[in-house]
């Protein structure tokens, strides 16, 4: 039997090529992303393990607990401790490290890299052994730093040159004095790193006198752990915590290899998809297989093999098509591994070099997933194989397609079908988190009862696309009907695109809709013209809030100040604004009171409102950081949005109780309004500073849009892969129609049929099973979009349905794309055949 | 050109070979189908090929039906030579000129009998001529199947259908390549009694390629071929004269 089955294989090397394409692109897509993921774990792991080499014992401090009417504090971890760790026994070198967020401009006035990874820290003393000078001398006061040589290179900045720099909004312009190397982790990942002299440093990240961290080093012939023990000792327990280098180094290691699982399993999702639709063109390829071999398999059952040897002999057939797939989808997934690694040092994100790394698990998933899901795809045909009666042997004709009634089926699909649509709808009307679960198993039951329909619903469908066809004459007769001929076949064929329409559609009309809605709760909550926040989202320092109101043309400004505080046994952050200016710079509808912020009236939101079950009028105590206790006053409720939310209190209440406070966002209302100009003068007054942002309504409504797209364009990549698998499909069944359908060709070539029209009929059908599978995965996708939508909305007021009209216009231009594209081959063999010779076959 | 020898009729000429040679191959492998064969096929008359295997009788029809090409000499239908034509409008004579009926009837499962019917025209984007699709359909005594698929008609309405296909059109000549090989004998006769009625009534061309001697017995003429050359002619064919005619060829292959 296993020679039969290896026999057939060899003689369908060309139509089971395209199922091999198929297993393989999913198999490829799921080594790929292992070997990818399991490439930049190992190199991050490497370089951050290179990172600790200099700590042997990291002392930190120990925060404490938020608890009754008191905010947690962080203790300083002062000289005075780092003096007392030094004199440890079998302490060697110590360093107190100070960091912080330190935007470098290019020489262009940009910022170097994204913003999130731009780093400051302090160069200790005359030789800092976590750096090493590369070129100059170690930065020493106010006016000198030293950079990575990466970003050095990166900028073309030079020793001697001047940088224009900001931590937390002033810009400061000192002058390289260094370039050094580091192994340090996040330099390695592509960010950059400004050191200053330690004075400096603490002096700019607001620690004068104090460090984040104290690392100690051990003296020869002590070890980490006895060092630990020691340091333990000498040092106030509650105040500090210690840590080994070691043990730094495995939680770091583990929480890349964290982030790092939740990218691959990210990417998984996707593959899973592809090869989801990759099982369709398996079954689909089979089950063609099985029918042209009705005869041959037939006479098997004749001279006396029996079923289960039939089915048997398909599945080992399966298997070899399987194994060929995993190993040249393995092959073609280490290739993708090493492009994805490229293309992301590409796109400017630094992944530190080390080898590619090709698991033994990697080889195993690969094949295991190829041999599997074309074996399970498989399984179905293989039955159907052995159901074939001996007696087929002795019929003349060709089998004929299935004809078995598709009632069943129908009745099924319906069931499941009306399943899903209710769950679905049941969900809408359930609350967010509620309803996820039953939306999400609505959406299978309804994908899977549509895939069971798709045979039924091909019929009216396609007839709808009759006038169309009638057009192109004969061919788009023929086109239709051969295209509803085998209803199981155009199914399945068609369900491998729907899969992949449906999600993008979905995602689209979700992310639409989104967009819009953030979009306007940004443009209808807010009266400011301008938005001002830093780049990384970081906190401004109030100079930038003075510089901004002393600006010519500027009207009204309020800061947007966060501060924890203990109410009621818990911690609620409060928003401090300046309490006169709030009004004209906010539009908030309000539930219930009067928008008052002054003194001890403050504005709460409704969500917060309800949970304290204030009402306007209520009273109640806030303790503020510093311990202070004050009775406020609600004078209203707001409905409360993404961007303003909480409790709502005047600066000037605030202030008494912050050491160092920090604003989130400055609110700019302009004499003038909006205009190029008073932006520009608005970036003039804050020093053009890289790191901060002035953005106007417009503006915000062009970074929300921005980064939608991005996240969509990132989406539609990824589910190409499931449309490419689906393209294959397509090729596959109109090849083989063909091929069926010669003796027919011939016909009709022969009673005068010529080259275009044969290729224009192949064309149209596949074209109507594309549109077919199109017109099905976008309106399922928007269902789904709309459904998502209705659960987004129980949490969003002003999300509203967005239909992406002109992307469905293109999505069903896609699909058409897709079977002009996937016909280009089998037409142009149906064209090519040989007309004495199709005629005569059989 | 006119160097064959005419017969002793009048009528004009449907399709004319002259000096029709077909070569397979080269050097020692170099196969001869047909060896300069001239024959005409007037208007009107019903024209059986037959010959024994490999004797190129069946090449002979396809030659000069269109479907294949030739290696050298000519070929005509009506006032066209086919050796000058391209692909494309070979298919455009083979569409308006010419009627096939195949041995395996050859009809598209997706299409009712009337459809198959009128396929040639529907490709030509014509309309069939009323009156004379009627009286095909009538003469082949489809009237009450004309919905029906090919799955629910017999071999022998099928072939039918096909025949009906091939003279609804009116083409200038119909070919048969061996139309009752798929058929017992009473469909068969019927087919047969088709062609000869659609020749004598209906003015239709017809050349039929078989190797059954009674069927050849339908026809006016019957010429025979044997080794890719005509060997014989024979008017006003009986089963049995051509049967004789045909056991010299055996006789002839087992003594060589």
């Amino acid at each position: 039997m296993f020679r039969t089955a290896l026999r057939n294989v060899l003689a369908h090397k060309a139509r089971l090529l395209m199922t091999v394409l198929a297993v393989m692109l999913g198999v490829a897509f799921v080594s790929g992303t292992l070997v990818f993921t399991n490439t930049i774990s190992e190199a991050f792991q490497k370089s951050s393990a290179k990172g600790f080499g200099q700590v042997d014992v990291a002392v930190t401090a120990e925060s404490q607990d938020d608890e009754g009417d008191r905010i947690g504090k962080t203790p300083e971890l002062t000289q005075a401790l780092l003096d007392r760790s030094a004199k440890v026994p079998g302490a060697g070198s110590v360093i107190g490290v100070v960091g912080g967020f330190t935007a470098i401009a290019d020489k262009d006035g940009k910022l170097v890299g994204g913003g999130f990874q731009s780093q400051g820290g302090n160069y200790w003393g005359d030789k800092d052994p976590r750096y090493t000078l590369k070129e100059g001398t170690a930065p020493r006061g106010p006016g000198q730093i030293a950079l990575d040589s990466e970003t050095a290179r990166r900028a073309g900045y030079q020793v001697g040159d001047t940088v224009r720099l900001s931590i937390d909004g002033p810009v400061l312009s000192p002058e390289i004095t260094g370039i050094f190397t580091t192994d340090d982790g996040n330099v390695a990942a592509g960010g950059s790193l400004t050191l200053f002299d330690t004075a400096t440093a603490q002096q700019l990240f607001g620690k004068t006198g104090t460090y984040d961290e104290i690392d100690v080093k051990a003296a020869a012939g002590t070890s980490q752990s006895a060092l630990k023990a020691a340091l333990d000792k000498a040092l106030p327990k509650d105040l500090v915590e210690t840590t080994t280098g070691k043990q730094l180094a495995d939680d770091q290691a583990e929480a890349i290899s964290a982030s790092t699982s939740g990218l691959r399993q990210g990417l998984l999702v996707f593959a899973g998809i592809a090869l989801f639709v990759g099982t369709f063109i398996i079954a689909n390829t089979f089950t063609m297989l099985v029918a042209q071999r009705t005869k041959e398999l037939a006479l098997l059952r004749a001279v006396g093999a029996s079923r289960r040897q039939v089915t048997r002999s398909v599945l080992i057939e399966a298997f070899v098509v399987g194994t060929v797939a995993g190993l040249t989808g393995l092959i073609a997934g280490v290739g993708i591994g090493a492009g994805m690694r490229s293309l992301m040092g590409s796109l400017g994100a630094t992944v530190p070099d080390g080898p590619l790394v090709v698991s033994p698990g990697t080889v195993a998933t690969a094949l295991v997933v190829g041999v599997v899901i074309t074996m399970l795809a498989a399984w179905l045909p293989g039955r159907r194989a052995a159901k074939i009666a001996p007696v087929a042997a002795m019929s003349s004709v060709h089998a004929t397609a299935s004809t078995k009634s598709l009632v069943l089926r129908n009745t099924i699909g319906a069931l499941l079908s009306g399943a899903g649509v209710a769950v679905v709808l049941a969900a809408t009307t359930m609350s967010g988190s509620d309803g996820q679960a039953p939306m999400g198993i609505g959406a299978a039951l309804l994908v899977i009862g549509v895939f069971v329909l798709t045979p039924l619903l091909s019929r009216p469908l396609i007839a709808a696309a009759s006038p169309v066809l009638r057009i192109f004459g004969v061919s788009g007769k023929l086109a239709r009907q051969n295209s509803v001929r085998n209803p199981r076949r155009t199914a399945a064929t068609a369900s491998a695109l729907m899969v992949g329409l449906t999600l993008i559609t979905g995602m689209t009309v979700m992310a639409g809709s989104l967009q819009k809605s953030i979009d306007k709760m940004a443009s209808t909550a807010i009266k400011a013209d301008y938005v001002v926040s830093m780049a990384n989202g970081n906190e401004l320092s109030p100079d930038v809030e003075k510089k901004l109101e002393a600006t010519d043309g500027v009207a009204l400004t309020s800061p947007l100040r966060n501060a924890p505080a203990r109410i009621d046994g818990q911690t609620e952050y409060v928003t401090g604004v300046t309490g006169s200016a709030i009004r004209e710079l906010t539009d908030l509808t309000l539930d219930g009171g009067s928008f008052e912020v002054g003194g001890t009236k403050v504005v709460v939101d409704d969500d917060t409102a309800t949970s304290h079950g204030w009402k306007a009028g209520s009273d109640f105590t806030v303790a503020y950081e510093d311990g202070e206790k004050q009775r406020l006053t609600v004078a209203g409720v707001y409905q409360g949005n993404e961007m303003i939310q909480g409790i709502i209190l005047d600066n000037t209440a605030l202030a008494p109780h912050q050491d160092d406070p920090t604003d989130m966002q400055v609110m700019v209302k302009t004499s003038g309004g909006a205009s190029d100009a008073t932006k520009d003068r608005l970036e003039k007054a804050l020093g053009a500073n890289p790191a901060i942002k002035v953005q106007s309504k417009q503006d915000l409504s062009d970074e929300i849009a921005q980064m939608f797209t991005l996240m969509l364009n990132m989406l539609y990549g990824l589910l190409a892969m499931a449309v490419i698998v689906a393209v294959l499909g397509v090729i596959n069944t109109l090849a083989m129609s063909v091929f069926e359908r010669s003796q027919e060709i011939g016909m009709l070539r022969a009673i005068g049929l010529d080259r275009r029209a044969v290729k224009r009929m192949v064309r149209l059908e596949s074209l109507v099973i594309a549109l077919f599978g199109g017109v099905l995965g976008i309106g399922l996708g928007v269902f789904f979009g709309w459904a998502a939508g209705e659960l987004i909305g129980t949490s969003m007021p002003t999300y509203e349905l967005v239909l992406p009209w002109a992307r469905m216009a293109a999505f069903l231009a896609l699909a058409a794309a897709v079977g002009v594209l996937a016909a280009l081959w089998p037409a142009r063999r149906a064209a090519g055949l040989n007309v004495l010779a199709a005629i005569k076959s059989e | 050109m006119t160097t064959m020898p005419l017969a002793d009729r009048t009528t004009a000429v449907a399709a004319r070979a002259t000096d029709l040679s077909k070569i397979y191959g080269q050097g020692e492998t170099q196969v001869v189908a047909l060896d300069r064969v001239s024959v005409d096929f007037r208007q009107a008359e019903f024209t059986a090929i037959m010959g024994p295997s490999g004797s190129g009788k069946s090449t002979l029809m396809h030659c000069v039906a269109g479907l294949d090409t030739f290696s050298s000499g000519s070929v005509r239908i009506g006032d066209t030579e086919l050796g000058s034509l391209k692909d494309k409008q070979l298919t455009k004579l083979r569409r308006d000129k010419i009627g096939f009926i195949f041995q395996a009837f050859n009809l598209l499962p997706t299409l009712n009998a009337l459809e198959n019917i009128t396929l040639p025209m529907d490709i030509a984007g014509r309309k069939p001529d009323k009156e004379w699709l009627d009286n095909v359909i009538r003469m082949v005594g489809l009237s009450d199947r004309l919905r029906h698929r090919p799955s629910q008609l017999s071999g022998g309405q099928q072939q039918r259908v096909a025949v009906a296909r091939a003279l609804a059109s009116r083409p200038d000549i119909v070919f048969g390549d061996e139309p009752t090989g798929n058929l017992d004998s009473r469909s068969g006769a019927e087919v047969l009694g088709f062609l000869r009625n659609s020749v004598r009534e209906l003015g239709q061309t017809v050349v039929m390629v078989t190797h059954d001697p009674v069927a050849a017995a339908y026809a006016d003429r019957v010429v025979f071929l044997a080794d890719g050359r005509i060997v014989d002619e024979v008017y006003g064919p009986t089963a049995e004269s051509v049967l004789d005619r045909m056991k010299q060829f055996d006789a002839k292959g087992r003594t060589s």
